[in-house]
């Protein structure tokens, strides 16, 4: 009973945050289903009538599906450049000792420390001299480039743990390094590199800033860009708005339900060591 | 000397042959082996992550526009400017309170949910979920949102304000309260991140300890006050670590809530240099403002590691990802 008693408050706290959470998303999805002149004269309640038009209106637009697709390309190229080049790196750094190998590797882990948006500017200059604007790669190439540290520390850190006698048994069968790398370790990293791609996924889906600043193409947008630009442009209708920004969110969602594990895995890996 | 009908060397030559093979790859043709595994990524870093903190160094001791190469040479003149400029001081106080509202307000509050989610309630698995969520969300659709929800008349804040008979305020104009508004998105969209964080590292504590703990007498405070924070340690240094990185940088929340607005009481460094280098052309300032940023993390990132995490953070943070 006592003990029954004595987790009220915190089914309160927990349930009053849980609120803080929700309400925003029910806004927005409630929102959608409203008209404009319905949203600000009954914005709290239940839409009645319920409006479905915000929502087709978006999804039978090719614009939403385009910066669909262009989120889905680029954030897909980024994760397999970025896995398969740090898994590369990192399998050097992990099982060879070479001279220079450990400045190599403190330069990319200094690389950490710099926060994405402090290249944002020299980024563009380098891309405009290269012809890389209004160009995916514009955005794959440096997402990648930044994605390498995180992503090599993580795959060194997995490819030590497998025992020697593992590749000394493949060297005795012949494997050439590179066949080792390839033949057996990939195929044994499985999780480690399912738990990185997670991590660059998201990253690449999410960002902002980089395609801000490299696409001025409309046809070029991701979700992020689609969504402010299309706020921009139907400042007046609040309700076609919360549509939009609820059908962007669902991919996001979506991917969080099935890759749930690998994603809380990876970022809490690093965090609790030590 | 061996012809093509050379017999292959009789099985027991094979072990030295291939012994020999294996040290060689390991030393001279091993170095080579090596380079070339890593060169690709080296190659990638240097030229789009190394690269363009130089180039930002050397813009920013010009005056430029950004056509044309940049030829007038100021010197230190644009980090004068900087330094004496009111704006950037401003930005750095709004970083400087965005950091310690989250240091005091959003890292205890992730770290109490935490530990209430640790223990047995009902519905854990569906809150810890739930807390989540945001955190997958970009900080720019997160933005729109929020900026609908914050909107003077129709938005969803002042409604619910009037519903319960409050005045309806300003959220995102209001010079001086500007800042909280901009936080509490942060935390909405934050605070789970940081609780997944620490609920790691409460599982990692062994349960023996609570109870030993509780035999010997301490009350639920004395538990968590002498043993969980300790144990905790590690993982609240990367968790502040990564917050404080990721408020340095913050870009998309202020850029599409409120601009930098009004009149810059909400700007952060990158929203500045953005302004600077993107909307006025202004590049060498710009990469000035981009050169402070670098510093004023580089300082902080090796500060912090030395004084504070020494050898415990290896493989924790993540500048791709951000967290606030």
């Amino acid at each position: 009973m006592i003990a029954r008693f004595r987790t009220v408050p915190i089914h309160v706290i927990v349930w009053v945050a849980a609120v803080f959470i929700v309400v925003p998303f029910v806004y927005g999805l409630f929102g959608g289903f409203k008209t404009t002149a319905q949203l600000s004269e009954n914005p709290l309640g239940l839409p009645s009538p319920w409006v479905t038009e915000n929502y087709t209106d978006v999804i039978t637009t090719g614009a939403f599906w385009r910066q669909l697709l262009n989120s889905l390309f680029i954030a897909v190229a980024t994760t397999v450049l970025v896995v398969f080049l740090s898994a590369m790196a990192a399998f050097a750094f992990a099982r060879f000792a070479f001279r220079g190998r450990e400045f190599l590797f403190t330069l990319f882990a200094i690389g950490l420390m710099f926060p994405f948006a402090v290249a944002i500017l020299p980024l563009f200059i380098l891309l405009r001299t290269f012809g890389l604007l209004d160009n995916p790669l514009g955005v794959i190439l440096p997402q990648a480039a930044f994605g390498l540290p995180l992503t090599i520390i993580i795959l060194r850190t997995f490819f030590r743990s497998i025992p020697n006698e593992v590749e000394e048994a493949a060297t005795l069968d012949g494997c050439t390094p590179f066949g080792f790398f390839w033949r057996v370790l990939l195929p044994m990293a499985r999780p480690a590199l399912a738990t990185v791609s997670v991590l660059a996924i998201v990253a690449s889906w999410n960002n902002f800033f980089l395609p801000l600043v490299v696409f001025n193409d409309p046809n070029l947008w991701t979700l992020p860009l689609g969504v402010q630009q299309f706020q921009g442009e139907y400042a007046a209708d609040t309700a076609k708005i919360l549509a939009y920004v609820i059908v962007s969110m669902v991919p996001a969602l979506a991917f969080y339900a099935v890759a749930e594990r690998q994603l809380i895995s990876g970022l809490t890996a690093g965090a609790t060591k030590g | 000397m061996t012809g093509p009908d050379a017999r292959p060397a009789p099985p027991g030559g094979r072990p030295a042959e291939r012994r020999g093979r294996r040290e060689g790859r390991r030393r001279g043709s091993g170095w080579i082996t090596a380079i070339l595994f890593v060169l690709p990524a080296l190659v990638l870093f240097t030229l789009l992550v190394l690269t363009p903190i130089l180039v930002a160094g050397y813009t920013s001791l010009h005056k430029w526009n950004g056509i044309g190469p940049p030829s007038d040479f100021i010197g230190l003149d644009n980090f004068t400017r900087l330094l004496n400029s009111d704006i950037f001081i401003g930005d750095l106080q709004n970083g400087g309170i965005l950091v310690v509202l989250s240091l005091v307000v959003q890292l205890p509050l992730s770290l109490g949910l935490a530990v209430m989610l640790n223990q047995r309630i009902r519905g854990r698995a569906l809150y810890r979920l739930l807390f989540f969520a945001p955190y997958m969300l970009s900080e720019a659709i997160t933005g729109v949102l929020f900026s609908l929800i914050l909107s003077p008349e129709a938005g969803l804040a002042n409604r619910l304000l009037t519903s319960w008979g409050l005045e309806p305020w300003s959220w995102l104009s209001e010079p001086d309260t500007v800042l909280f508004s901009i936080f509490l998105v942060i935390t909405w969209k934050y605070f789970g991140f940081h609780m997944i964080i620490y609920l790691a590292g409460l599982q990692g504590i062994p349960k023996e300890l609570h109870e030993a703990a509780r035999i010997d007498g301490a009350g639920g405070w004395k538990v968590f006050r002498h043993v969980t924070l300790p144990l905790l340690g590690p993982t609240i240094r990367v968790s502040v670590f990564l917050s404080v990185i990721g408020t340095i940088q913050l870009f998309d929340l202020v850029w599409i809530l409120t601009g930098g607005g009004p009149s810059h009481a909400s700007e952060t460094m990158a929203v500045s240099m953005f302004e600077y280098g993107f909307k006025r052309t202004q590049i060498g300032y710009s990469s000035a403002i981009s050169v402070a940023m670098f510093l004023i993390s580089l300082v902080f990132a090796l500060g912090y590691q030395r004084f504070v995490l020494r050898r415990d953070l290896e493989g924790a943070s993540t500048t791709m990802g951000d967290h606030r």
